[in-house]
């Protein structure tokens, strides 16, 4: 790999998990960063202003423009204001923040530490994922070592800039990603999103001003601050900055966490990873994660790797969990292990979600169970309807989105299961592809 | 102010409003399931989503801010499609079992449905099912029609002040419920029933009873605390089926106590008196009224003329109406005169104001100010208070404005959780409280540079009076006040207590209130139910036997400080006539006449609550049998008693009476504050270990103490003789352990139970049962010794 790597770099994958601690990390310059912010008594203003340049958008799957984001926090605020990193990391297809968490942990430390001196917040949290225990101990070392090292706690390297940071984690709900679900479980109370406005910047953890940023969103923050926010872009696409994690996972020969240049054609991603496993022809492939639409082979292929192209062929980068499917797959099943998906980690808060995305799962299930009734593909495209736009956060539309982009491009397949009863995909093959058991009943 | 528009209407609204609010300014009905007026905005029905131009989604009206030239479409199409698609959701899983429902006509779900809901449903998988709950006796479950508002889990938060319920799981699988194995205990709860949307919470008392469109709706006001909580009343057949809250603002808000809204099934008790009784040669006879009046009327005309009129003593109840109050009293004053010996103020035990109130003889202790000024309050002191149990929706007001920023501060002999978030506090046992106030007072003198009494200066100011103190000193410019609670009204050393706080009140800027007991605790003044100038007070009246008693709605051996005394006066008594609607199983025993008397469903009349206000009120049915209201029955002795001034034909014209002819909506110019000349007692005159005794709250009053639901619920927990752990220790008396305690004369056997929340050198014991009407007075010296 010939491309520029910031959140990667020096990590080879064959010593990777002992290469984690303090010391290695300062080998491969790390908190040069931090140390440059507060030995030049670079002004708050003047971090943002960098982050703004380098166009780095959120990478948890809004891809919100994180230094705009930054400069929501209040600055005249008198009282304790929040810093929070979103380790939840829980969204089907998506594993790049366990891999950054496990092998660059104190890239984190220093990117959170960087924008809290920028926000003005004296105590930050990072949420981890409680299905990934290893990563929260580990995380728990980092900040030791980081914190007998002056470079986390009070009066960092002498400077006079304190910053508190705790690791904390979850229990394993999905909807505990959403942000402001995250502060609530923080707070200890059980896991479900608050209704915005008001946005964490005004009021969010324990009422107070809260920025909230995914884990490789701060990891990329020592680099632009050493390097310069354009270059950061120029290693991308305009208006898309940087490099990206991508998540790949499915029918490819080696699925993996790997770090590209934004706007790199889907069909290098593809080859970065040794191409379709078996060599069978790709179906469908999700681009960002299993709430984003499914894209069918012929329009991925034309796809870049970053923000807007996604976006203008019909789905979304997401936090780049690159779901591969090839041609053994039975589109009617996949939806439905989705579906279910999110009929269990509805939060049961508000009834849209709480009540639609149990219906949605029945139908497609019926219908895979050779149980479909004509009227059931209008029936769907009806109830995501009246879930998308709706409901409190953003999991009714993650419910809706599989289904309607499953049905829009593979609409003869599921037809076909309706009328027929089976499925299209003859049960060999589905066995062959996926190396995984199918009851001959099922499809 | 900002300028919007809803449905082409233009409008002003306040800044920070939300669309609904806005919408119901200009009286546009938003649908909606979990708004309420009175909870935090929740936003998860997703029933009240509206068209807001420039929002490319629809908006929960409910939660959305509005702001300056908003736009708002409630029926557009994007809204009305919104709306229809949330009621599908809601409906989907929901049992649509309305013929079976209790809730069926007064269903919010039901109502919306037909406006909203499709006459058939696209949902054709299977239904969730949800298990019922056991909550406790008052509120019945069928959670599998919740749709998961959590109005009842904000409530008990919010308003109750305690989380009883709350949602586990998640997605579809949420549920209702409350801690596992717990039920719902606050005194506040059935208020979840109302607030319910839909049948999941009921009424267990009232189920399956009758349906809401069968039942009249009349207004009356409570009859239990000094609030006044304005109810209406639901009868069918003329029989009162169900109580609910008629709003108003400025009392009960849009809530009841469980007490208020669950004693009606104490009107129905099989207990109930119909018909005049007489007791001849020890055995008791129905008889009609006119034999027994007349048997009333020559009684007390005997005794008068044999013994004097001072032979005569009448103990009214503070819960009986206003009229029949007055006519009590005029009925003793036409029979003794100045000597009259007539009261109401059962439980009270310190007289020594009587006749010196400030404000002149007859005024009333009120609570110093309008209830719903308390909200505004930001500085309080409740003295001698089981607030949360004697006033329940004081309490909430007090919550509310404890949450706004107040600092409410407690002086009390028992560390109750109020669930009010308590600034300063001191726990001390009772003897000690009026040093305690002294000290708090003493604090404020110093730093406001007052000389103070030496008997106060005196004294060593202890952190918790120090910090009460600087409590009441801090909010330069705020409103303050000094409350009085049950515990501090009917203290030995009340007059103490009442000077005390009247000093500190004015050296902090603070307003002294009393916190009414009973509906009519201010109304028995207005009614002058009080001695003679040569007449006796309640306690005197016992302490020194009378040879004939009328007792108005009261049960002395539970109503009385002194159930003890109480009963050797009354057994000693040649005439005692009890005028009750029920049949006291002690009067059995000591009264000679029984006269079936209208609780204050069965009669007109008026409560003067705590705050002066005077609330009149009808008959929601006809008196059950041949009971009759009891002013009619007052004013006929009267007549046959030969006594002048009793010719009302009506309870209106007795009340015209009271008043001189107007009819005021609060009685202002009869209030008081208390206290202010009184010398000050602060020894300390009790042994090692003294009594402290709350009146639990369904024991309070004859009606609540007859109804079986309330009975069943945990505060209705029969007395025990509560220690904390150092008091246990020090008598060797391990908890749960039978005790015998002892008072004067009297004894009772309990078993103790540990209270971490009692001071040293205090028993808890509490009053108004009958296990415990062998023990004398509510608090003094008392021995516990092991059985």
């Amino acid at each position: 790999m010939s491309a520029q790597t910031i959140l990667t770099a020096g990590i080879e994958p064959a010593t990777a998990d002992a290469t984690w601690h303090l010391d290695d990390y300062v080998g491969r310059g790390g908190y040069a960063a931090l140390k440059k912010v507060l030995a030049e008594k670079m002004t708050p203003e003047a971090v943002i202003n960098e982050v703004k340049k380098s166009s780095l958008r959120g990478r948890g799957g809004a891809g919100f423009p994180s230094g705009l984001k930054w400069s929501f926090m209040p600055k005249a605020y008198a009282g304790t204001k929040y810093l929070c990193c979103n380790s939840d990391e829980g969204e089907p297809g998506t594993f790049k923040d366990r891999d950054l968490l496990r092998y660059n942990p104190h890239q984190v430390i220093e990117g959170m530490a960087i924008a809290a001196y920028a926000m003005g917040t004296a105590v930050g949290y990072n949420y981890i994922h409680g299905e990934v225990w290893d990563l929260y101990a580990r995380f728990e070392r980092a900040l030791d070592e980081a914190r007998a090292a002056g470079l986390i706690g009070q009066n960092i390297l002498g400077s006079g800039f304190n910053f508190e940071l705790y690791a904390h984690h979850g229990y394993g709900a999905y909807i505990c990603g959403e942000e402001t679900a995250l502060l609530e479980s923080i707070e200890g109370k059980k896991g479900q999103p608050r209704y915005k406005p008001p946005f964490p910047a005004s009021y969010g953890l324990y009422g107070k001003p809260t920025t909230i940023n995914n884990t490789e969103t701060f990891a990329a923050v020592p680099w632009i601050i050493m390097n310069g926010g354009e270059k950061y872009l120029e290693l991308g696409k305009p208006n898309n900055g940087g490099t990206k994690l991508f998540s790949v996972s499915g029918h490819v020969v080696r699925p993996g966490v790997y770090e590209v240049p934004m706007g790199l054609p889907f069909p290098e991603l593809l080859k970065m990873c040794g191409g379709m496993r078996g060599g069978r022809k790709l179906k469908a492939c999700i681009p960002g994660g299993s709430s984003a639409p499914v894209l069918p082979a012929e329009i991925m292929m034309e796809c870049t790797m970053d923000y807007d192209a996604i976006a203008k062929a019909g789905s979304m980068l997401g936090s780049g969990a690159v779901i591969v499917m090839d041609e053994s797959v039975c589109m009617v099943r996949a939806l439905e292990r989705l579906s279910y998906f999110y009929f269990e980690e509805s939060c049961g808060q508000c009834t849209p979600c709480r009540e639609g995305t149990g219906w949605l799962y029945r139908v497609v299930h019926r219908i895979e169970h050779g149980l479909g009734r004509a009227e059931d593909l209008d029936l769907l495209n009806g109830v995501t309807d009246n879930i998308m736009g709706r409901t409190i956060c953003a999991l009714g539309d993650a419910a809706s989105l599989p289904v309607r982009s499953f049905i829009k491009h593979f609409r003869s397949e599921f037809e076909y299961h309706i009328d027929n009863k089976k499925c299209l995909v003859p049960p060999e093959v589905q066995r062959e592809g996926s190396k995984i058991h199918v009851r001959p009943s099922q499809c | 102010m900002l300028d919007i528009e809803i449905d082409g209407k233009a409008l002003q609204v306040a800044e920070g409003s939300t669309i609904i609010e806005a919408a119901h300014q200009l009286g546009t009905y938003i649908p909606h399931f979990c708004y309420h007026k009175k909870l935090s905005i929740a936003a998860n029905c997703r029933m009240c989503l509206v068209q807001v131009e420039k929002a490319p989604k629809p908006m929960p009206a409910c939660a959305t801010p509005v702001t300056n030239g908003m736009k708002v479409q409630t029926h557009s199409g994007q809204a009305v499609a919104a709306q229809k698609g949330g009621m599908e959701f809601l409906l989907i899983n929901h049992p649509l079992d309305c013929p079976i429902c209790d809730q069926g006509g007064e269903c919010l779900l039901q109502d919306l449905a037909v406006g909203y809901g499709a006459s058939a449903s696209r949902y054709q998988e299977e239904k969730r099912v949800v298990m019922n709950k056991n909550l406790g006796p008052l509120v019945a479950t069928d959670m599998t029609r919740c749709i998961n508002c959590t109005r009842c889990v904000r409530f008990t938060q919010e308003i109750a002040g305690l989380m009883e319920l709350g949602q586990a799981f998640r997605g579809e699988h949420a549920e209702i419920m409350s801690f596992i194995g717990q039920t719902v205990d606050s005194e506040l709860s059935g208020n979840i029933i109302d607030l319910c949307p839909v049948g999941a919470l009921t009424s267990k008392p009232f189920r399956f009873s009758a349906r809401t469109w069968e039942l009249a709706r009349r207004k009356s006001v409570s009859p239990h605390d000094g609030l006044g909580a304005n109810l209406i009343v639901q009868v069918k057949h003329d029989r009162v089926m169900r109580v609910l809250p008629l709003d108003n603002e400025a009392i009960n808000e849009c809530w009841l106590s469980d007490k208020d809204r669950f004693s009606y099934e104490g009107l129905n008790s099989p207990e109930r008196l119909t018909r005049p009784m007489l007791k001849h040669g020890g055995q008791w006879h129905e008889v009609d009224w006119q034999q027994a009046l007349d048997y009333v009327a020559h009684a007390f005309k005997d005794v008068a003329k044999n013994h004097g009129g001072a032979a005569l003593g009448a103990l009214l109840s503070p819960h009986a109406t206003l009229e029949e109050l007055y006519l009590a009293q005029k009925l003793m004053r036409g029979i003794s005169g100045v000597a009259a010996n007539v009261d109401f103020r059962l439980r009270q035990s310190d007289f020594s104001q009587d006749g010196k109130r400030a404000d002149g003889p007859a005024s009333a202790p009120w609570l110093g100010m309008k209830i719903s000024e308390i909200d505004d309050l930001d500085r309080v002191l409740v003295v001698g208070s089981f607030l949360r149990k004697d006033q329940p929706l004081i309490a909430q007001r007090l919550r509310q404005a404890a949450k706004r920023g107040a600092q409410v501060s407690l002086l009390h002999a028992a560390d109750d959780d109020q669930l009010i978030k308590i600034h300063a506090k001191a726990i001390v046992p009772p003897s000690q409280l009026p040093r305690l106030l002294a000290q708090v007072l003493k604090c404020a003198a110093e730093a406001k540079g007052v000389a103070v009494d030496a008997a106060i200066g005196a004294l060593t100011v202890s952190a918790e009076a120090r910090a009460i103190a600087a409590s009441l000193l801090s909010g330069a410019g705020s409103k303050a006040a000094v409350f009085l609670g049950n515990l501090a009204q009917q203290h030995p050393r009340a007059a103490t207590l009442q000077a005390l706080a009247r000093q500190l009140a004015s050296l902090t800027g603070a307003r002294v209130g009393f916190l009414g007991v009973a509906a009519n605790s201010v109304g028995g003044y207005v009614a002058d139910a009080l001695p003679g100038p040569d007449g006796l007070n309640a306690a005197a009246m016992l302490a020194a036997p009378r040879r004939a008693y009328l007792l108005l709605n009261a049960e002395p051996e539970l109503d009385c400080a002194d159930p003890q005394q109480a009963m050797a006066a009354l057994k000693q008594a040649e005439t005692v006539v009890v005028l009750s609607p029920f049949k006291p199983a002690g009067a059995l025993d000591y009264a000679d006449v029984l006269l079936p008397v209208s609780p204050f469903t069965e009669t007109s009349g008026s409560f003067v609550n705590t705050e002066g206000r005077v609330q009149s009120f009808n008959a929601v049915v006809q008196p059950l049998g041949e009971t009759r209201p009891a002013w009619k029955v007052l004013r006929v002795l009267g007549n046959l008693l030969g006594l002048q001034g009793f010719e009302q034909d009506s309870s209106e014209a007795v009340r015209a009476e009271i008043f001189a002819g107007a009819a005021p909506e609060f009685v202002a110019d009869r209030l008081d504050e208390g206290a202010s000349g009184a010398a000050l007692d602060l020894s300390i005159d009790a042994g090692p270990l003294e009594r402290v005794a709350d009146v639990p709250i369904y024991a309070a009053d004859a009606l609540v103490r007859r109804a079986p639901s309330l009975q069943r619920a945990r505060d209705a927990a029969a007395p025990s003789a509560r220690m904390n752990s150092t008091q246990l220790q020090k008598l060797g008396i391990a908890a749960g352990r039978q005790v015998r305690v002892k008072q004067g004369a009297g004894s009772a056997v309990l078993v103790a139970e540990l209270d971490e929340r009692l001071p040293e050198g205090v028993v808890r014991i509490a009053a108004a049962h009958p296990s415990v009407a062998g023990l004398s007075a509510p608090s003094g010296a008392i021995t516990v010794e092991a059985l």
